[in-house]
């Protein structure tokens, strides 16, 4: 033999792909603050534990009007945004609509409450707004998807003569609808979380309880609300049946009524004034207008984009170490039925927590420091994808004499697994970093730290630039992750669909 | 008396639930053996491999017909996976990364004789069927245990590769059961023929008494 052979494998090309991705999450890792800022997290973690060993449900002054906001929040938000994605849905191919839907969903749900909340004060249609518009552009975007991947065989064997809305009612409705029904229901789920969250920035839903127990060190009070949240979730599929949901509905309206609280007149200060950068207010005029927003640039947009990308990344890094971890924790391929058992309780309460209650309570235990955020990233996304991963390993079949333990990870699943791991990776990129940025508003310093220091300064001109810098980001980050998915070839991962 | 067969059955049932393959079998197979197993698809080839490979673990090469390879590692790798249990857990996931030359050079020589060694670091994803039939049989090989058992190891393979490739294997072990379609190479390479026909043994001979005509029986 002359020369060794040429390295030509499958294989490599994803490895290249992941070691880039891995040197640049490392690069975050060194660039990010990682301090731990409190002296003994051990004594915290000590005190919330009793806590969540004896939860007091009693002491939480309006505990069930809360609850119920949260509920009526979600339901609202969830019908008006899939009826409003809907109609999107069938614009799809008109360009407009899919870059208005991707604008919308890019901005956090925390980052619509935050402005209107200017318009509309702490009231229900704040609340039910701050999930429906962002929202209505995540189901634009899959039902859309629905359609055009339905098959168009039988739209095309009705008669030319069927008009069109005919053809829509018979011919392709039927084909998306099971599928329309399933993914709002898991919508609904995330509502329940994002209504939650909303109490962050100060409306009635649960968060707001969560924020002041934590807070105040009363980890009793705090953990019974996270137990009552996490029932709500986690009990949605026994009581989330379709015919109830519209008496749901009606209870929702009916508690909470989705009134305009604001004035017509605020509204158009706030369009026409408050949102117009002080250099064009002030009548500097247009040569204003640079300096302004260069300045802005060096002192927060800068800034901000920079600890976003830093946390984003080392968090992408850390949720894919600790997917490739837990996956084995459920899949058939490893462990024993207890094993299995205890990881899946694990999972599922880590994807039911979500990532921005975590960050708080991590930031509670750890200190004001990037860590906390880049933890509850990681874990939250990771179980994620380590669910999917380990459903995913469900449907393969090793040979007989396949090896054991650690080989059988490296050798028989990891490669076959890869390419759907990779995929939901990427796929979680962009969801990753709305997150990073909505951080912000706990203190750690990505661009919703500025977004929310410029809401309580009034600035508004500054939010508006500042929250579409992290639409921007979001966009990138999407653009980058579907060329990575392109080249690579990877599997369609709708099961991580956002 | 013989010393204790290396494989055994005694009116076994073999295959799973209720539409049991084999009601009755009974059939031995002593060390040293190299035998043909023949007869049309779903006469219980696959199960009968799958039982005697239950019987001898730790002896036994296993070369099976589906799953066998993961497609997306290189030859070099699938080769190697046939010896994992050879070497210890940390000298395996050192050489997923980065193989030693030692490895390197162990594969290499027996790609080499399998007619694959320039795809040495080539995926299995990007092989021709034969290739991928070859580095299969590669792996059972390389796992260096006494007996073989195959099942369709040549299948994609032109008759004279299918000859030497066969003649390859069992020249590296002392015993084998392999189970194929083509009668010619089963009179030219075995001792023992056993034919398959609906979960019984119809036929079992020693190659030098049966001709091809006998053997086209069993696929009538």
């Amino acid at each position: 033999m002359s020369d060794t052979p040429a390295l030509d494998t499958t294989a490599s090309r994803w490895r290249r792909a992941s070691a880039g991705l891995a040197l640049a999450g490392l690069a975050a890792f060194l660039c990010a603050d990682l301090e731990l800022a409190r002296p003994s997290p051990g004594a915290e973690l000590a005190k919330m534990l009793g806590g969540f060993l004896a939860p007091d449900f009693f002491h939480t002054d309006g505990l069930w009007q809360a609850l119920a906001n949260t509920l009526a929040f979600a339901f609202q938000g969830v019908a008006l945004g899939a009826v409003a994605g809907f109609l999107l849905a069938m614009l799809w191919r008109h360009r407009t609509v899919r870059a208005g839907a991707a604008a919308v969903r890019a901005i956090h749900e925390l980052f619509w409450g935050l402005l209107l909340l200017q318009l509309n004060g702490l009231s229900t249609l704040t609340g039910v707004l701050a999930i429906a518009i962002p929202y209505a552009g995540i189901f634009a975007k899959v039902f859309g998807e629905f359609l055009e991947e339905a098959d168009p065989a039988p739209e095309r064997s009705l008669p030319a003569a069927a008009g069109a809305t005919s053809r829509f009612f018979y011919a392709r409705l039927p084909l998306i609808w099971h599928g329309c029904k399933t993914y709002t229901a898991y919508r609904l789920e995330c509502a329940l979380r994002a209504s939650a969250i909303l109490g962050f920035i100060g409306l009635p839903t649960v968060g707001f309880h969560l924020e002041t127990a934590f807070r105040e060190g009363l980890y009793d009070q705090g953990a019974a609300l996270l137990y009552l949240l996490f029932i709500l979730i986690l009990t949605l599929r026994l009581w989330l049946r379709p015919w109830l949901v519209p008496a749901y509905l009606v209870a929702a309206l009916a508690w909470a009524p989705p009134l305009l609280e604001g004035r017509w007149a605020t509204l158009v200060r706030f369009v026409t004034v408050d949102l117009v950068p002080a250099p064009l207010r002030q009548g500097q005029g247009l040569a204003g207008l640079g300096p302004w927003l260069s300045g802005l640039w060096i002192e927060q947009i800068g800034p901000g984009l920079w600890q976003t990308l830093v946390l984003g990344m080392a968090a992408l890094l850390l949720t894919a170490i600790l997917a490739l971890l837990m996956f084995p924790l459920l899949s058939p391929l490893f462990g024993n039925r207890l094993s299995r058992g205890l990881g899946h309780v694990l999972l599922v309460v880590l994807r039911t927590t979500p990532e921005f209650l975590l960050a708080f309570v991590l930031l509670i235990m750890l200190g004001p420091s990037m860590l906390p955020g880049i933890l509850a990233l990681a874990l939250h996304t990771g179980a994620i994808i380590a669910h999917l991963t380990g459903r995913f390993s469900e449907g393969l079949t090793l040979r007989a004499d396949a090896a054991r333990g650690l080989n059988r990870y490296a050798y028989e699943v990891l490669p076959r697994l890869y390419p759907n791991f990779l995929a939901f990776l990427l796929y979680r990129w962009e969801i990753i970093m709305r997150e990073t940025a909505v951080l912000g508003i706990l203190g750690i310093h990505t661009l919703g730290f500025y977004i929310d220091s410029s809401v309580s300064e009034f600035r508004f001109d500054r939010t508006l630039v500042l929250i579409l810098a992290t639409v921007a980001l979001n966009l990138a980050v999407d653009a980058l992750s579907r060329w990575l998915r392109g080249r690579l070839r990877l599997s369609n991962g709708s099961l991580a669909a956002p | 008396m013989n010393p204790a067969p290396l494989f055994h059955f005694h009116q076994a049932r073999l295959g799973y639930g209720p539409s049991a393959l084999f009601e009755n079998l009974t059939l031995s197979i002593a060390e040293g053996e190299q035998v043909a197993l023949l007869g049309p698809s779903g006469s219980g080839k696959s199960t009968l491999l799958a039982a005697l490979r239950e019987q001898r673990q730790d002896q036994c090469a296993w070369c099976p017909q589906q799953g066998a390879l993961v497609p997306m590692l290189s030859v070099f790798h699938n080769i190697h996976m046939g010896a994992l249990h050879r070497y210890g857990t940390w000298h395996n996931l050192r050489t997923l990364i980065r193989p030693a030359a030692a490895d390197r050079a162990r594969v290499a020589e027996l790609t080499g004789l399998l007619g694959i060694g320039e795809k040495l670091f080539t995926s299995v994803d990007r092989l021709s069927g034969g290739q991928a039939q070859r580095t299969a049989l590669g792996r059972a090989l390389y796992s260096e245990r006494p007996v073989l058992l195959a099942d369709e190891p040549v299948s994609n393979l032109d008759e004279h590769q299918g000859l030497d490739l066969v003649r390859l294997a069992l020249q590296r072990h002392r015993g084998a059961v392999v189970a194929m379609h083509d009668r010619a190479l089963a009179l030219a390479c075995f001792q023992r023929i056993i034919g398959l026909r609906d979960g019984a043994v119809v036929l079992d001979a020693a190659a030098d008494q049966l001709s091809l005509a006998e053997l086209d029986e069993l696929y009538r």
